[in-house]
């Protein structure tokens, strides 16, 4: 069965870190269409969350179309979201490892690059590209 | 919806001081809502009104539609409520503890109560002293729950608690929420575990009501905004408070419906549950009664 996970110090409302999960599951290919998700009570007791959140977060997904909730069987995965595809995933890391490499030869630091990466992904989405 | 607490210009007075006053909320049925707020901001007060436990000086207090400043016995049945520190007969056993539940309420679930014990592995026979504190914690909750309270009231419930103990006991609080939907009430001053477990935000300071609302709706209606520091002191409508650093300034804004038109040297964030409720604690005083 699929464990949740919650970073009370992440500063991303719970139902989202729940959402994001499943999503991220899904494009690594660790949950498969057909494959259940914990009920609400289970997701509850192993995480000690507001029932309310947990059912918000199904909402969405289901919103989104990547979960469908059968009635007195539980929420299963619908979604055939390909994992990213092998040729465009390869070519996107070979560019990332390059350019992580200029940013190192250039004396950027981890903490740097990673402040780098957060400003461009802003400003991409202030732009409404992301 | 009905609303679960109906209540309405409720203040307390001891002799001339007030420890709580005007304070004015509609809490929807089914939600967890944390009450926040520093010490002597008068949460324990306004739980203690809700519980029947004091007599309001003035306003009004209903739980589910049933007047609880009367302290009607039938207003009460409907509210399960565990105390500061979970105070318990120390020299009971539990099964005296349970036996002594039944015979003070109107109805009572022993079945429930024994069942939540027994997973937790509390043997009855014990007293409730020898027990550790998260067992105490967790039989008081189990005597609160066993009356099958629509209403669940709890001050502190994590002050002295262990992170596993805190972490078992909200469980217990959060499965009850989900298999029999009551509404709960908790007053704490643990702000970072109240956020995955409340919905419901009531911020209490100086004995008024500064904010309540969903938190989503909350979080939504606030923005911190940044951008160049200048000489004139900022002022603009909803402003709760100004951090200043040497070249650049932040606002924390409560905005309206209509987010307000920004120069492009400023930037709008989302602000997060924990720094805004201690934005509004921090807030200095602004009305002298």
């Amino acid at each position: 069965m699929f464990q949740f996970r919650l970073d009370g110090s992440s500063g991303v409302p719970a139902y989202l870190q729940l959402v994001q999960q499943v999503r991220q599951a899904l494009l690594l290919g660790y949950l498969r269409s057909g494959d259940q998700l914990p009920t609400v009570k289970e997701a509850v007791a192993s995480l000690a969350i507001n029932p309310n959140t947990v059912v918000k977060a199904y909402r969405q997904l289901e919103n989104e179309g990547m979960v469908t909730a059968r009635p007195g069987q539980g929420t299963f995965i619908t979604a055939t979201i390909e994992p990213v595809a092998p040729g465009p995933h390869a070519r996107l890391r070979r560019s990332l490892e390059q350019w992580v490499r200029d940013a190192y030869t250039a004396g950027l630091d981890d903490d740097m690059v990673t402040a780098m990466f957060a400003t461009v992904r802003t400003e991409l989405r202030a732009e409404g590209v992301a | 919806m009905k609303p679960a607490l109906a209540i309405k210009g409720l203040g307390l007075r001891y002799g001339r001081t007030w420890a709580l006053r005007d304070c004015s909320l509609r809490l929807p049925a089914g939600s967890v809502i944390a009450l926040v707020g520093p010490n002597g901001a008068g949460k324990s007060t306004l739980l203690q009104l809700i519980t029947g436990l004091l007599r309001p000086t003035e306003g009004t207090v209903e739980v589910f539609g049933q007047d609880a400043g009367a302290g009607s016995a039938e207003a009460l049945a409907q509210v399960g409520f565990v105390a500061q520190e979970h105070p318990l007969y120390q020299g009971f056993s539990v099964s005296d503890l349970l036996r002594m539940g039944r015979g003070l309420n109107l109805h009572w679930d022993r079945y429930l109560a024994e069942r939540r014990l027994g997973e937790l592995g509390i043997p009855l026979a014990k007293r409730a002293g020898s027990l550790s504190g998260g067992q105490q914690a967790q039989v008081a909750l189990a005597l609160a729950l066993a009356k099958r309270p629509a209403l669940l009231v709890l001050d502190e419930p994590l002050a002295n608690l262990d992170p596993i103990a805190r972490r078992d006991f909200m469980r217990a609080v959060m499965t009850a929420v989900a298999e029999d939907q009551i509404t709960v009430l908790m007053s704490s001053h643990v702000i970072a575990d109240l956020e995955a477990v409340c919905d419901w935000l009531v911020l209490l300071k100086d004995g008024t009501v500064q904010l309540a609302g969903a938190i989503d709706d909350v979080l939504d209606g606030h923005r911190m905004l940044t951008g160049p520091r200048t000489g004139a002191e900022p002022s603009m409508p909803g402003l709760v408070r100004v951090t200043h650093s040497e070249r650049h300034i932040d606002l924390l804004v409560r905005t309206g419906p209509d987010r307000p038109d920004l120069h492009p040297t400023w930037r709008s964030q989302p602000v997060g549950l924990e720094e805004l409720i201690l934005a509004y604690l921090e807030r200095p005083r602004e009305t002298v009664r």
